[in-house]
């Protein structure tokens, strides 16, 4: 499955400025794990261990935090949009 | 003179200048300001701190400015009062309110960051500032960048209450109401602040705005006359107030201000919205989020950025978390009113109210100093009381009218037996 990943502006030093990165994947971790491999500094910023992401790295399966559907095995469809966000304080 | 060094990520450790960042680059962790603490000693005193005016910026050399404050200069020094009235209903021995709700001028501890926020976005040269908000942080932000001389951007979820939604408005920013809840809120604000080169308060000047939670912890121990309260009960959403005041407790430990009476600190939630309550009582620091459904629109955040340090600082503490239910919530607020005479929203209502359940069930003893943290003003949801109170009587302006009203008052009152407060 083709599926577009949003880059927010930290970890866009390790895009070339990219904001946008298409990868093939059936799942999230899938999808991130091609994304790592595309460019390198990514793998360290999202996980801490292989399967596990770090703290505060937020993932959206089109707007939905993918902690209230299957995490990482999320499946995903053709044309998913997958966003990677920075937690953020509250107000 | 300030005693900023810069900003270090909390997670990884690594370091950064001062400037509009919010997330470490490197692993996401969230940015802390430093300070010389050493450099401090026997400068920042109780005597340098007494000599400056009462308002939060008393506190400026435990402040991220490097100039003089530009925002704020009436907000913080709130009343922290002796509930003596609620110390018999509750059946404890030291009680107090520290009052949020009239701190000038949107009436709630926003004041404290967003004076800070402000100031350091007129430092960092931005024109335009702008927040993700349940309501107070949008009405505060909008009335400083008003006298700032600051374009204002306001992002609320699309289902506040219209006090709230007035708040903002009449001091004229532009404000957007996004069809989603907080959570969505925020997330479109992380990108629009990447997109935009704005400075969002809780977003990319978030290290400079939290450390402005702090003055509401210093306030509390210089008013209780140097001195802190053994336990500190706290309203949770996002998580920033509850571990900035325990760090302003142990900065005055560290500086010799107070004495180290190993303070504990407890967070409150609304049930309909309690994710780290939840990771407290579990005993682990991974927060699960939740979709809220609660009145407590304010505290309403599902996915809170900062609840782990939330749980980090009940844990540490040696404190509790505790929840309460909408109607819990509705009963403490008219509690609080007809004992202390403060009309709290409902974040303050979660707050007594949890406060109470953790007496009752033991976690904070009787004997003990307690300080109840109430941070909003109830003026501005009118919605969550209107069904909930007796509405007036009327009659013809005629002193028979009143004196039939009054003969059925007589034995209305005859009938009912003396009136235990609600939330009991
Ligand atoms: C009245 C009130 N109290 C407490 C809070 C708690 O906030 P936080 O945990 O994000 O500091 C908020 C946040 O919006 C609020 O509006
Ligand atoms: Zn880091």
């Amino acid at each position: 499955m083709a599926v577009k990943i949003r880059i927010p502006t930290p970890l866009r030093s390790v895009t070339n400025g990219a904001d946008m990165v298409e990868v093939q994947a059936g799942t999230v971790d899938e999808a991130l794990k091609n994304l790592c491999a595309q460019f390198s500094g990514m793998e360290k910023r999202l996980y801490k261990q292989p399967g596990e992401l770090n703290r505060f790295v937020n993932i959206y399966v089109n707007d939905e935090d993918i902690r209230f559907l299957n995490n990482l095995q999320t499946p995903i469809k053709d044309g998913d949009d997958i966003s990677v966000v920075p937690a953020i304080a509250g107000g | 003179m300030s005693y900023v060094l810069g900003l270090k990520c909390r997670e990884c450790g690594e370091k950064y200048p001062q400037k509009g960042v919010h997330v470490c680059e490197v692993c996401f962790g969230p940015l802390e300001v430093q300070y010389d603490y050493a450099a401090m000693r026997g400068k920042v005193t109780r005597e340098s701190i007494e000599s400056k005016p009462r308002n939060l910026w008393r506190y400026r050399d435990l402040l991220p400015i490097n100039g003089e404050p530009k925002a704020g200069l009436s907000s913080g020094w709130t009343p922290l009062r002796r509930a003596h009235n609620l110390e018999k209903v509750l059946g404890v021995k030291e009680l107090y309110i520290k009052d949020d709700s009239a701190n000038y001028p949107t009436w709630s501890y926003k004041e404290r960051v967003v004076s800070v926020a402000i100031t350091k976005a007129i430092e960092l040269g931005y024109d335009t500032v702008g927040c993700a908000s349940t309501g107070n942080l949008a009405n505060s932000v909008a009335a400083h960048a008003a006298v700032a001389g600051l374009k204002a951007f306001v992002m609320i979820p699309h289902d506040l209450e219209q006090g709230k939604v007035l708040g903002s408005l009449i001091f004229g920013p532009t404000m957007v109401r996004i069809e989603g809840n907080y959570d969505d809120v925020n997330r479109l604000c992380s990108e629009i602040a990447d997109k935009y080169k704005w400075a969002i308060v809780n977003v990319n000047l978030r290290p400079f705005y939290t450390e402005g939670a702090k003055t509401f912890g210093f306030e509390v121990a210089e008013q209780l006359g140097w001195r802190l309260p053994k336990h500190t009960v706290c309203p949770t959403a996002g998580g920033t107030i509850l571990p900035k005041i325990y760090k302003a407790y142990q900065e005055f430990i560290d500086l010799g201000l107070v004495a180290d009476n190993a303070p504990k600190i407890y967070s409150a939630q609304a049930a309909g919205c309690n994710p780290v309550v939840e990771a407290i009582r579990a005993g682990h620091d991974l927060i699960k989020p939740q979709k809220p459904k609660t009145i407590a629109k304010s505290i309403a955040i599902g996915n809170p950025a900062d609840g782990f340090y939330v749980v980090q600082a009940v844990k540490q503490s040696g404190g509790w978390g505790e929840d309460a239910t909408d109607a819990e919530i509705v009963d403490a607020i008219k509690l609080l009113a007809r004992t202390e005479g403060t009309w709290t929203e409902p974040a303050g209502g979660t707050t007594l109210a949890a406060t109470i359940k953790l007496i009752n069930s033991g976690r904070i003893p009787r004997d003990e100093s307690i300080c109840v943290c109430i941070t909003g003003n109830g003026l501005k949801t009118v919605e969550v009381v209107v069904d909930q109170l007796e509405p007036p009587t009327s009659i013809p302006p005629k002193l028979d009218a009143f004196d039939a009203l009054m003969a059925t008052y007589q034995a209305q009152q005859a009938k009912t037996p003396a009136k235990v407060p609600a939330g009991v």
